[in-house]
């Protein structure tokens, strides 16, 4: 479970002066669902998640995972948390294993704990054939699943994604998209963010479209378009924020 | 504050670096190879330069004096010079160094001598180059003695005591063991060129582990880990710190061996210099020695030194988006270490308690004093206790800032 009530975030920029990069947002995203943020780049997607996954302080209003104030206990809501940044960035000179044990050790598993994670994550990823190699030989594709294992190793409640697909090509990004799917099955939290409309569409149960650091709408995809009267998910953006700067 | 987490990090980070050539070499080749090379470079410079000097005999030129006979004999009869007939292209003889130098006695030389009337010998000689003035050295003693006992011979004709010129003699002995006219050579160098490894080596990481996580965007997963800020930057810094003593110790090892091997080597050059002349003493003074004592205290006031650089190279390399612009502030802080190691080699910059307060200098100069077995306590403790103080300073800071959003995230 995911709250966020209020949240607001300002920036203070040596050039640009004061930035609101996220504005008065709140959104409540269940169990055993996909919550999408959908926006533009600079829409504000990724401060609303550093904010949830606790790297960035709020400005003010509050949010809370799994029941934890992400301010007050900042250290326990990581524990719960899994987090896939934009860039599958990983650590070039260890191997897919040492990785996966890397996260694993700073989520406190014990070792046994971690070589189990590690069989099953790998059983169910794939991932065998490279698990002992060296990342910087990896395909992006290879590197796609290294870090979906290393998010996972604590098989954390809450997981957030921020544009995972972000460069990879359809057959990478589809592994995703599955992946993801699996993880609300399993009843996990979902958060997804991304700029892409057909993503939103196939995957998320809930879109909320952020634009400015403001959720202008909330509601499933149809929903969205009974609401702007367009069967077209594109359409359906570009209404919502049309709207807002018409308003 | 889970240490466990802090340990993780820095195994991690130890086990990333150790694949990484890059780290190796600045780890572990430059310190271990850069000693050596500087002994053996000054050691047989200094010894084939002083040799070389030593055992030439110069050639020089007589130049007129054809009517002076007896000061011709007297040169002739001179063992360091060799007298070669006179020519006129002298001067590009001397500036090809063909010729070490040459001498002209002026007309009627003898003669003036003997009626009291002044003369002037000129000695021609290549300013600045060391055979040159060597040899022009050798005819300017040869001329003051010729004209001491001329002197001495005309005192005597009139009755006077020769002590009349002379009321007090001067002599001139040395007291310092060996090790002190070595130290301040090239002794003095050697914790200078360490403290400068201590920086080259924590430069390389500190590049890499703040903005080179950050770079490559796994700083962010990192951060996401339920490890503290304050356990993945003590994991960090440690790693730094771990990389430059690694170079710390390695070039001290290296400095060890070195000198064990080195010192027997050009000690028996030495030994045959001193067995040909008065040569041998220069040799031995100019061999790089050091107190092994002091060598080992100097680097103890290393180690706070070591966290200094650290944690300050750490910070700041935090402040950057890329390898690339960390690269940019970071290498321009060289000068700000080499400075204050090559103003502490200097001869007469010694310590006081101005000095002792300032970071960098005040150890290099210590060392300068260390390693030619010179203990000052009050200094050792004072400089001890500031460097520690600043290193403590800077580590607060590293971990103040990576604490702050606006430094982790800065767009
Ligand atoms: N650390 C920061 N300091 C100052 N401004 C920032 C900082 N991080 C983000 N911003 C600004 O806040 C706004 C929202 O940025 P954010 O990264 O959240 O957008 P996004 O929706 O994730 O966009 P993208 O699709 O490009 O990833 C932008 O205008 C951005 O420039
Ligand atoms: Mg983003």
């Amino acid at each position: 479970m995911i709250e966020a009530r209020h949240l607001t975030k300002v920036f203070r920029h040596r050039k640009r002066g004061e930035i609101r990069a996220v504005d008065d947002v709140s959104f409540t995203c269940r169990p055993g669902s996909i919550y999408g943020l959908l926006g533009v780049n600079g829409a504000g997607k990724t401060t609303i998640l550093r904010m949830l996954a606790t790297l960035l302080q709020p400005t003010a209003g509050s949010a809370s995972v799994a029941g934890l104030s992400v301010t007050d206990h900042p250290a326990r809501v990581r524990a719960r948390l899994g987090f896939l940044a934009t860039s599958t960035a990983l650590y070039g000179r260890l191997t897919a294993r040492e990785t996966i044990a890397y996260f694993g050790k700073l989520n406190d598993l014990s070792a046994e704990q971690i070589t189990r994670r590690t069989e099953h994550l790998a059983t169910e990823l794939h991932m065998h054939d490279f698990l002992d190699r060296r990342v910087d030989t990896f395909s992006t594709g290879m590197k796609q699943k290294t870090s979906i294992a290393r998010t996972l190793v604590h098989d954390p409640d809450v997981i957030i994604f921020d544009e995972p697909t972000l460069g990879l090509d359809v057959l990478a990004a589809r592994t995703i998209i599955a992946f993801v799917r699996d993880c609300r099955d399993r009843g996990k939290t979902v958060i997804y963010s991304t700029h892409i409309m057909s993503e939103v569409e196939k995957l998320c149960d809930v879109i909320g479209v952020v634009h400015g650091g403001r959720l202008l709408a909330e509601g499933s995809h149809t929903e969205l378009k009974e609401r702007t009267g367009t069967s077209d998910m594109e359409e359906v953006f570009v209404r919502t924020i049309g709207a807002e700067s018409a308003a | 504050m889970n240490l466990r987490h802090a340990t993780t990090v820095y195994l991690k980070e130890l086990k990333d670096s150790l694949r990484d050539r890059r780290t190796l070499v600045s780890m572990f080749v430059i310190p271990t190879l850069l000693m050596p090379v500087i002994f053996v470079a000054f050691g047989t410079v200094t010894t084939k330069l002083v040799r070389k000097v030593r055992t030439e005999t110069p050639t020089v030129m007589l130049l007129g004096g054809e009517d002076s006979p007896k000061v011709r004999a007297a040169l002739a009869a001179q063992p360091r010079l060799k007298i070669v007939p006179s020519a006129d292209d002298f001067r590009t003889r001397i500036s090809e160094k063909k010729l070490r130098a040459a001498v002209r006695i002026p007309d009627d030389f003898d003669r003036s001598l003997h009626e009291g009337r002044p003369a002037t010998v000129t000695i021609y000689t290549y300013e600045g180059e060391l055979r040159s003035g060597f040899a022009a050295g050798e005819i300017d003693r040869f001329f003051r003695d010729y004209r001491e006992k001329l002197i001495q011979a005309r005192l005597e004709e009139r009755g006077v005591p020769p002590s009349l010129l002379k009321p007090f003699e001067l002599t001139r002995q040395n007291v310092a063991p060996p090790e002190k006219v070595g130290g301040n050579l090239i002794g003095g160098i050697i914790p200078c060129v360490i403290i400068l490894l201590a920086f080259s080596g924590a430069m390389y990481p500190a590049m890499d582990l703040a903005a080179g996580e950050k770079e490559r965007g796994t700083m962010e997963t990192l951060l996401c880990s339920p490890a503290s800020h304050t356990e993945i930057v003590l994991g960090k810094f440690l790693m730094v710190l771990t990389a430059s003593l690694a170079t710390v110790v390695l070039s001290a090892l290296s400095t060890v061996v070195t000198f064990g091997l080195g010192a027997s080597l050009f000690a028996r050059e030495a030994m045959a210099s001193v067995a040909r002349g008065a040569g041998g003493a220069a040799v031995r003074h100019a061999l790089p020695s050091l107190h092994p004592g002091g060598f080992l205290l100097s680097l103890t006031m290393v180690l706070p030194v070591a966290i200094l650089f650290s944690s300050v190279l750490f910070t700041i390399s935090l402040f950057a988006k890329s390898y690339k612009e960390a690269q940019s502030y970071l290498s321009p802080l060289v000068i700000v270490v080499i400075l204050p190691a090559m103003l502490a080699t200097l001869p007469g910059v010694d310590l006081n308690a101005t000095l002792a307060c300032i970071p960098v200098l005040n150890v290099a100069l210590l060392s300068k004093e260390l390693v030619s077995g010179i203990f000052n306590w009050p200094y050792i403790t004072l400089i001890f206790l500031s460097t520690s103080v600043y290193a403590a300073a800077s580590l607060t800071w590293a971990v103040k800032m990576f604490n702050r959003e606006s430094v982790l995230f800065r767009s």
